[in-house]
């Protein structure tokens, strides 16, 4: 099992060589009723050059990878993204204004504190695919950028 | 130092404004945002508000009003011209209960008067949603120069839509176009020219 949770910061410290990609600062933006969308953002470290392909998650129907982008005509584009890089060592972040991981057909509202559950696919150097779990905590809707 | 040899685009640009200031005699306010104040589009709007209500920006005279045009699905712009929107109140202080926050839906199809109004709410008690069918919706958006447009994604839809926060001034009068890089601080610094 090379699957692990936000712990696996501290078995990397610890030398254990476990985590292929380590999630930190993992948060969900919390919904009013009738909403049926969010958006998550976290930091995303690989150990070695991974690429994200997916993601999925208990509370949504559907969970995309998009991008965010504006133009200079004040245009704000959002793409849904095959995979997004993740190069050994490098953290990624996916936060406000670039990349966040889409949860769309919300089962429920998300309430500010609630812990949503989150699995992230990726993609290593030889094409196979593991993944890896991360509990996100719901930040309220007014939570400033990170 | 042959900087100063030939005009740099700013001066030739602070030219170009000295001379539009030329044109009449009060001193113009100096914004961070986009001046829009000789703009001859962004007159009014006529939307509903959550109780069906027609509204018009003449309901709002004698307040600060800082208008967005953007849809509750959105999972990151307008979170973050909301929470702005908010964090501005607190900044203007003892005017902070002049402002008024107004959020147009661009997606009446998925946006609800009713969860529009829950969603802008959540980010400041006192803003008003407000809602129009898809033509009304077309309208206010030609009106402001909003571009919207639907994209697909995967089993559903996004849509792509211009970024900018209009102020208008108590009189009802569009001012300030403020982009969406802007801080709460330079929009709380227009704001304050609109009150001088």
């Amino acid at each position: 099992m090379r699957r692990c949770l936000l712990a696996c910061a501290a078995l990397l410290a610890a030398g254990a060589a476990l985590a292929d990609v380590t999630v930190e600062d993992a948060w969900v933006r919390a919904t009013v009723p009738g909403q049926k969308t969010s958006g998550a953002f976290m930091k995303l470290t690989a150990s070695a050059d991974h690429t994200l392909v997916g993601a999925r998650s208990p509370v949504a129907g559907v969970v995309e990878v998009h991008e965010m982008a504006m133009d200079d005509q004040m245009i704000m584009r959002m793409r849904a993204v095959q995979a997004i890089a993740l190069p050994a060592g490098k953290p990624v972040a996916l936060k406000p204004g670039g990349y966040h991981v889409m949860l769309l057909d919300l089962k429920d509202v998300l309430q500010a504190g609630q812990k949503v559950r989150l699995t992230l696919v990726y993609k290593d150097s030889k094409g196979e695919l593991d993944d890896v779990d991360v509990e996100a905590v719901v930040k309220p809707l007014t939570a400033k950028l990170h | 130092m042959n900087h100063n040899a030939t005009p740099t685009r700013r001066t030739l640009l602070l030219g170009g404004l000295a001379l539009l200031a030329g044109c009449d005699h009060q001193p113009r306010a100096s914004f961070k945002g986009v001046d829009l104040t000789d703009a001859s589009y962004g007159r009014d709007f006529r939307l509903q508000d959550r109780e069906g209500r027609e509204r018009t920006l003449a309901d709002w005279r004698g307040k600060l009003v800082l208008l967005h045009f953007g849809f509750t699905q959105c999972p990151d712009a307008c979170p973050t011209v909301l929470a702005r929107a908010a964090q501005t109140r607190s900044l203007l202080g003892k005017d902070a209960d002049k402002l008024q926050v107004l959020f147009v839906t661009l997606d009446p199809e998925r946006d609800s008067p009713e969860v529009l109004s829950n969603y802008t709410r959540a980010f400041d008690p006192g803003a008003v949603a407000l809602w129009g069918d898809a033509q009304a919706t077309r309208t206010v958006a030609d009106d402001f120069k909003v571009f919207y447009k639907k994209v697909p994604t995967g089993s559903s839809y996004t849509l792509d839509h211009s970024l900018l926060t209009y102020a208008f001034d108590p009189k009802g009068r569009l001012r300030v176009a403020l982009r969406h890089a802007q801080p709460a601080e330079e929009c709380a610094h227009d704001l304050r020219q609109l009150l001088a």
